[in-house]
């Protein structure tokens, strides 16, 4: 398969704001465009990879994510998972995947009680097989901006352990040229993006759409959506 | 009938919120302040007459959406019980 073949659908809830963004990202990559697919839709074409935008989905009610974890797309997106489909979640997106379970964890208040809105430094775990992480270089950091209010990843720390264990951690936050404290919202042990436990959905608060130029003052979000493009046409 | 739902952070997650408010209570000189958490109380008003089916659905809102018990306890008040 080559990535213009590559089905990419993005879910759209009322308050997703990154879903165009993310649409343009990917067009730019895979020169095919992505379906965006609304929140009511009961049902998902084939699709090879499934992407929960960024944004602040049904206001941020109740719990970030917990509104647009219950909506009817949302079935489709679990049954996609069960299958053992692609998942991406970024920011809210990654909210809205701890709300259904399909990544562990939950994430609350920044520490510093602050919306944080700056680039970060991520570091590449060693994590079980994923097309998520397996063309990323251990040694090789990105910079990635934030933009967060509840971004502050939390489990137990018996969960913690486990996830750990089973190479769940895809990202930590760095150290980065762009300054400021290497933990911009007292995530636990420093998480900044987990995975399932099959490999096949990712969570993770850094937008990479938002790194896709030069314009956008860095491009390492595109080499790590490219890297995830790619390992999902191999 | 009304269902009174009280959501509460589990013992050990951190609350930066309540952090902040025992801060600034400290700063206006209510210095015997100590820990302050911060939960959300939810009221509902269900067509139902019957109290234990009552809590009964109540509890499965409260694991279906209400509370994210990776995180949050919950307790279930129904006045009319007594």
């Amino acid at each position: 398969m080559t990535l213009s073949a590559l089905r990419v659908a993005i879910i759209v809830f009322p308050g997703s704001n990154c879903d165009r963004d993310m649409m343009v990202a990917i067009e730019q990559l895979t020169s095919r465009r992505p379906a965006l697919v609304w929140h009511k839709e009961a049902s998902l074409d084939a699709a090879d990879l499934v992407i929960i935008p960024g944004g602040f989905s049904f206001g941020d009610y109740l719990r970030c994510g917990a509104l647009a974890g219950r909506s009817p797309i949302m079935n489709a997106v679990l049954d996609h998972a069960a299958r053992g489909g692609a998942v991406m979640g970024i920011c809210n997106g990654f909210q809205i995947l701890t709300e259904t379970g399909m990544v562990p964890g939950v994430l609350i208040r920044n520490a510093g009680l602050k919306f944080s809105c700056r680039n970060v430094g991520l570091r590449p775990c060693e994590t079980l097989a994923s097309p998520f992480t397996a063309g990323l270089d251990l040694g090789e950091d990105l910079t990635i901006p934030i933009a967060h209010n509840e971004g502050n990843y939390f489990a137990d720390a018996d969960e913690l352990d486990r996830i750990e264990g089973n190479g769940q951690v895809a990202f930590r936050y760095a150290a980065s040229d762009a300054g400021g404290p290497v933990n911009p919202n007292g995530a636990s042990r420093d998480i900044a993006g987990v995975l399932s436990s099959n490999g096949r959905v990712l969570g993770m608060m850094p937008h990479p759409e938002r790194a896709m130029s030069k314009l956008h003052g860095g491009t390492d979000g595109a080499k790590f959506l490219l890297k995830s493009l790619e390992a999902l046409v191999s | 009938m009304q269902a009174i739902v009280n959501i509460s952070l589990k013992e050990g997650v951190l609350d930066p919120q309540g952090r902040a408010i025992s801060h600034s209570l400290n700063d206006l000189g209510f210095s015997e302040v100590g820990d302050v958490r911060v939960g959300k109380q939810i009221l509902l008003e269900i067509d139902e007459t019957d109290p234990a089916r009552l809590r009964q659905r109540v509890a499965r809102m409260c694991e279906t959406l209400l509370s994210n018990t990776v995180i949050e306890d919950y307790s279930i008040d129904i006045p009319d019980e007594q």
